[in-house]
């Protein structure tokens, strides 16, 4: 891999890691609130599962930017303003009610594992073996969110018009899936990740016929200029949240 | 601290005993050797490397199971103890051994399926209920009270149940 592409590369990767971070950051919130007891011990493993894989990606940049890898992530998640995180709004929406965190848990899901299959292959070897490695877990995140999208859709009337709320609501934030990640462009000429127009193509002829199975229709609408920078106002409550404890006591070790 | 006496080199065989005694945080039932999660041991200068691979990459008790293997090596007078975690090549269920999956199963946990490296092929298995030993069960929830486990109810004695997830 050549040296100039060590630092878009990271780029890449951190951005990748944000959207889990923030995303099972988001989750978490339903720990203690869920409809069910089974439902909410899940729903918070899959959280914990996103935060663990934000920090598989983070730790992977470090190497590549010459950080040290025990502390990076850390650093990366508690002490970064809003403005530079490279979310994507998608992930930062409040949680809303189960139908709509389930709905955006799956169509994540089924994101992730059509672009893990292109990660898998990467020809930076530490980058395709954690992505196998996530690749094994998203397995049950996916068997979990879709018999979830299936059940209310296929529901009763109110779980139904739920979803579809839901679905009217993510979809349009959901294209942004399809905008390329930091650095991609020049990554994706050296075989280093895949591209996200080809795996949003892919994503979105699975999704659309899935929803569609479960009784739910999906709206037009048009890809935008994604500028990862730019934030929807709920992500700096969010990081309030977050980020509050560690920056008070910074030094602190737990 | 600086030492008056000379360190300590406890047997490689020793030392792998006393990490068998050492349990898994959350099912205690179990050692961390046999789970397949303690990889390697080696010497590094006057440092004893352990290296540790987690089941999932967000296993929270990692940590506390550096600790715990600090803590039963240092019974052995061994004072410096790195341990490293390594996530490649990533853990599988088939580095559980035949006798932790029969310890998992006395204690109500379904041991996870052997498979050929493609675990989802075992997916849709019947799994056996660990009491009753009937297949006739169902899938509850792919999650369990942690990452690595699954909820099931058996359909003949009507318990509910968990299985290790094959991984």
């Amino acid at each position: 891999m050549k040296k100039a592409l060590h630092n878009p590369l990271a780029q890449y990767l951190i951005a990748l890691a944000d959207d889990e971070l923030i995303l099972g950051h988001r989750n978490s919130e339903w720990t203690g609130h869920a409809p069910i007891l089974e439902e909410d011990i899940a729903f918070a493993n899959i959280a914990l599962d996103e935060i663990g894989h934000a920090r598989l990606w983070y730790e992977l940049a470090a190497d590549l930017i010459g950080e040290d890898k025990n502390t990076f992530p850390d650093k990366q998640v508690f002490f970064r303003p809003a403005q530079e995180f490279r979310c994507l709004q998608f992930v930062e929406l409040p949680k809303g009610d189960w139908a709509f965190s389930m709905l955006r848990q799956y169509l994540f899901d089924a994101l992730e594992a059509q672009r893990l299959k292109g990660l898998m292959e990467s020809k930076h070897k530490p980058l395709a073996d954690v992505a196998a490695k996530i690749n094994n877990e998203e397995i049950y995140h996916l068997r979990h969110t879709r018999a979830w999208v299936t059940r209310l859709g296929l529901g009763t009337d109110e779980s139904l018009r739920r979803m579809q709320a839901a679905l009217d609501e993510l979809w349009p934030y959901a294209q942004a899936l399809g905008a390329a990640l930091p650095g991609e462009i020049e990554l994706v000429g050296d075989s280093l990740v895949p591209s996200s127009s080809k795996t949003f193509v892919s994503w979105k002829k699975e999704v659309s016929a899935f929803l569609k199975e479960a009784n739910l229709k999906t709206i037009e609408a048009t890809v935008h200029e994604v500028d990862r920078a730019v934030h929807s106002e709920y992500l700096g409550v969010l990081l309030k949240d977050m980020q509050e404890v560690a920056q008070t006591e910074p030094e602190a070790s737990w | 601290m600086v030492s008056t006496s000379t360190p300590v080199r406890a047997s490689t065989a020793r030392i792998w005993q006393a990490l068998a005694e050492v349990p898994d945080p959350e099912l205690p039932i179990v050692n961390l050797v046999e789970l397949g999660i303690i990889r390697e041991v080696e010497w590094v200068a006057d440092n004893l490397r352990v290296t540790i691979t987690p089941t999932f990459a967000a296993c929270p008790a990692y940590e506390v199971m550096g600790a715990n293997i600090q803590a039963r090596l240092q019974q052995l007078g061994i004072e410096q103890v790195e341990v490293q975690v390594r996530h490649e090549p990533h853990w599988t269920s088939e580095w559980i051994s035949e006798e932790a999956r029969r310890k998992l199963k006395a204690a109500g946990l379904a041991p996870p399926p052997h498979h050929s490296g493609d675990f989802i092929q075992v997916l849709l298995d019947p799994v056996a209920c660990p009491r009753c030993g009937s297949t006739n069960t169902s899938l509850r929830n792919s999650f369990g009270t942690t990452p690595c486990r699954m909820i099931y109810t058996c359909n003949d004695c009507k318990e509910p149940f968990e299985q290790f997830k094959p991984l």
